[in-house]
């Protein structure tokens, strides 16, 4: 017998945890002495108020759902992709070095050839670990977060010896050509007759984000690879005694992470930066593992759980923008919302699978 | 009665987890000076109950008494200052201890160990005399045999005065020798007037040591009787609540074409160390062969090789081809195709994915079979639908393709496995302890359907540490102890006295 119904396991528990999350903010802020509750109106019409602030939250939650379903993706097979974030900037260099040296005629024939070279560097980027763990052992969480110390050096490399433009001060490559800009949620809803903040950076990134959700939803639970990664994850010998070959799994689990990961660089890089910049993924890489964590490594959960995330990135920054509450106190929200949904899961667990127990004996 | 209070007495005990009510309103009294059995299927909650009463687990309601006083048992420290003492299934020791160490381990005075060092060496000098329990106290635990290593519990136990001593599924690990040498220490334990429980599933040691027998079924304890006044017979009814047949009945073999030969196996465990050292069988269609030998004399990995879960070297032909043995041991794929199935020996971590539905189990390792894929999709509906049919061909309960494996009991989980296997109608049938955990029903099913697979010419080697099973499946039994098959017997012309002592290593007990 399951301990709960699915239901309070994908919705109460996330939910519960959201609120502790948010009650000791309250009194955090409290404790700096500002208004909880103007800062949560706050950052409620910052992030959903306009169309200019969705623009934003939608952005933030395009990045999360590539690194999330990235992490995602590597928990089914019990491994755990820290390296999202080196594996994003790569996407990155990806992105750049076919959006410059690509004479593109149209921005679509620019995004699937962008997007096809940002998964590849990225699962490239994460073949390396994956192999170490595949053949030799080596702890995929330690080499993962290796490799993001090594990619952001590669990339600081590349950006101030290779690809600056001559005599430019900034550590960044060269602006992207006109046919390689993505059109905007403004340019794509405009001909619908919704206006949408022109300003605002989501860009039709946000649909390739959706697509590979429902995509990932496919692989994992309809295909036959995705059937051998679960029961890989779910237990070793159990695969190895259906003939499923860990080497095998733990190389192709880790090689779609990577490349959902560096898909990202789509939005980030192509849709708004328009140009490759230092540090560009701005630890989505990192948020990407809660936002698999809270979403319960299932598509639909990522895809919530990546818009909360760009709520809170948005609504931060609207706080931080307009209030006395310092930028770092965002840093302490957001990590309280991580710490309650992804670390400290069992403490909302246990009394509540407790309680649906007693109210079910109760019952019987 | 006599006007001596009993060492243990437990009223009213009841323990549910969620809505599985493992205990039920259990009562039980033994005696000072007794060896009393609790005998059950497994899942019937004889553990749960031992738990309770060495304070690993709270009881939702009941009382217990030890030595006629109400006693609080919140933890296992007050179990022990209560006088209990337990040997567990799986010994809890520390492998690169001495023997002395672990003996004070949790029990040390004082800050320097050298004082109660030798105040346990003293004590377990006399120990041993007294009760037959000779041990090195000087030997590492990872250098002893199981056999030492569970003498080493029990002065674990009686080195903290214990005077009540539970011992769950003791022999499952020993040779039949070590066993008689178990019984004879449990023997002088009850003359000095120690009381003892003996958790077990096996009637014969019920019948051979106990005083007094409770028998368990789903919780509830169905009846308490003495020893001397029951049979066998009886107890299994009592146990499974209808009549079962202790024998399987079987037809002689007609043995067939060769199916299976096996030239100088040798493998290599997953630590390097060589545990099966060359090994030669034959195995023909329409026969099984058994192969007994107690756990970890090089069985499992015979057959996890024959799976394809483990490279080796030397030469395995099936219907004159020869197998691929090296590689990094993920086979299995070309093993089925080859016409191999494979009932593993622990269905839990390898036969089934515990949190997959029973539909999806009943893929497992088949998964790639055009009948339930379209391209790179598996069709869900059609193995919903297979599941079914072999749900109810197989009688697995409750018949729900999509439960999760482990919300089955242990029979029913072992059906899905053997459905999966046998239904394939392969040539070679691997079988590793087919019956492990599985209810004395369950059991009966699972032999019938081996036998007629047997008997529709499929050739079956089959595994298991279970004696009476070999003898009672097995067309032919090789013994198998310390990598080396020590031979062959024929069921009817041999005994466990003598296959006892072929898997102890005693070569030269040829009759």
């Amino acid at each position: 017998m399951d301990k709960m119904p699915k239901w309070a396991d994908v919705v109460l528990i996330p939910l519960i945890s959201l609120i502790l999350a948010a009650a000791l903010s309250a009194l955090v802020i409290l404790g700096i002495g500002e208004d909880p509750v103007a800062a949560v109106k706050m950052m409620v019409s910052g992030a959903l108020g306009s169309t200019y602030g969705w623009g934003y939250t939608l952005y933030y939650a395009t990045n999360f759902m590539f690194t999330g379903l990235a992490v995602a993706v590597a928990f089914h097979a019990r491994l755990f992709n820290i390296g999202g974030e080196g594996q994003a900037m790569l996407g990155g260099l990806g992105v750049a070095l076919m959006c410059l040296y690509v004479p593109w005629p149209h921005w679509s024939l620019a995004l699937i050839g962008a997007t096809t070279l940002a998964a590849l560097f990225g699962a490239a980027w994460a073949m390396i670990p994956a192999w170490l763990q595949a053949k030799r052992g080596s702890h995929i969480v330690i080499t993962t977060i290796m490799f993001n110390f090594i990619a952001s050096a590669v990339l600081n490399y590349v950006l101030v010896n290779l690809m600056r433009p001559k005599g430019s001060m900034d550590p960044a490559t060269a602006r992207f050509p006109e046919a390689a800009h993505l059109p905007t949620l403004h340019d794509l809803l405009a001909p619908l007759g919704i206006s949408f903040s022109k300003a605002a950076p989501a860009n039709v990134s946000l649909l390739v984000a959706v697509a590979a959700c429902i995509l990932v939803w496919l692989l994992i639970w309809r295909t036959r690879l995705g059937y051998e990664i679960r029961a890989y994850g779910h237990s070793e010998t159990g695969a190895l005694y259906a003939g499923i070959s860990p080497v095998k799994i733990t190389m192709i689990t880790m090689l779609i992470s990577g490349g959902l990961a560096g898909m990202m660089a789509i939005n980030n890089v192509m849709g708004e930066a328009e140009r490759l910049v230092l540090n560009a993924t701005e630890g989505a890489g990192f948020i990407g593992i809660a936002v698999a964590l809270m979403g319960r490594s299932h598509p639909f959960g990522v895809f919530l759980a990546a818009i909360l995330f760009g709520f809170l990135y948005q609504g931060g920054a609207e706080l931080a923008l307009w209030t006395s509450i310092p930028r770092e106190l965002i840093v302490v929200i957001q990590a309280l919302v991580i710490l309650f949904t992804g670390a400290l899961d069992n403490m909302v667990r246990m009394p509540l699978e407790k309680l649906f127990l007693s109210l079910r004996r109760a019952r019987t | 009665m006599s006007d001596t209070s009993p060492a243990i007495e437990l009223r009213g005990i009841s323990k549910a987890f969620g809505p599985v009510q493992a205990n039920k309103d259990i009562s039980i009294r033994v005696m000072p000076g007794t060896i009393h059995g609790i005998i059950g299927e497994n899942g019937a909650g004889k553990s749960t109950l031992m738990s309770i009463l060495y304070g690993f687990y709270k009881a939702d309601a009941g009382e217990v008494f030890i030595n006629g006083r109400k006693t609080e048992i919140p933890d296992s420290q007050a179990a022990i200052s209560a006088g209990i003492g337990m040997v567990f299934q799986h010994f809890k020791l520390v492998e690169t201890f001495t023997v002395l160490e672990n003996v004070i381990l949790g029990a040390e005075e004082g800050r320097l160990l050298r004082p109660s060092l030798a105040r346990a060496r003293k004590v377990l000098a006399e120990l041993a005399v007294e009760y037959e329990l000779n041990v090195d106290p000087d030997a590492r635990i990872d250098q002893i045999g199981v056999g030492m290593q569970q003498r080493v519990e029990i002065l674990k136990a009686l080195y903290r005065q214990a005077d009540i001593l539970i011992l769950d599924e003791p022999t499952g690990v020993l040779t039949p020798p070590e066993a008689d040498h178990l019984f004879r220490i449990l023997d002088n334990l009850r003359a000095e007037g120690k009381t003892i429980i003996l958790i077990t599933h096996k009637l014969r040691e019920i019948m051979d040591i106990t005083d007094t027998v409770s028998v368990m079924r789903r919780g509830e304890m169905t009846a308490t009787v003495k020893t001397a006044e029951t049979t066998p017979e009886e107890l299994a009814e009592l146990m499974v609540g209808r009549k079962v047949l202790l024998r399987v009945d079987k037809a002689p073999a007609t043995p067939g074409k060769m199916v299976l030969e096996v030239k100088n196996l040798r493998v290599r465990d997953d630590q390097r160390v060589e545990r099966v050292k060359g090994v030669d069988l034959n195995l023909r269609a329409g026969e099984i062969l058994g192969i007994a030998g107690v756990a970890g004399n090089g069985q499992s990995e015979l057959l996890e090789v024959l799976g394809g879960m483990r490279p080796a070297t030397g030469t395995v032909t099936l219907n004159g081809t020869t197998l691929k043995l090296e590689g990094r041991g993920s086979d299995g794929q070309s093993r089925r195709a080859a016409g191999i199935a494979h009932v593993p020996e622990d269905r839990q971590r390898e036969g089934l994915i515990m949190e997959f539905h029973a539909w999806e189990n009943v893929a497992f390792g088949y998964h790639h079979d055009p009948a339930f894929c379209r391209g790179p999709l598996m069709v869900n509906a059609a193995l919903v639908r297979d599941t079914e049919a072999k749900m109810e061909k197989f009688d697995v309960r409750p018949p729900d393709p999509a439960l999760a494996a482990k919300n089955f009991s242990g029979g029913n989980q072992q059906k899905i496995v053997v459905a999966r296997e046998i239904e394939r109608n392969p040539d070679l049938l691997l079988v590793g302890q087919p019956t492990r955990g599985v209810d004395i029903g369950a059991i009966e099913f699972i032999h019938k359907q081996i036998v007629a697979l047997r008997d529709q010419g499929a050739a079956v080697l089959l595994v298991s540490v279970e004696l009476d099973e070999i003898l009672a499946l097995s067309d032919r039994i090789a013994v198998m102890f310390d990598g080396r098959l020590m031979g062959e017997r024929l069921p009817d012309q041999t005994d466990e006295r003598e296959l006892g002592l072929l898997m102890a290593g005693v070569s030269g007990a040829a009759a």
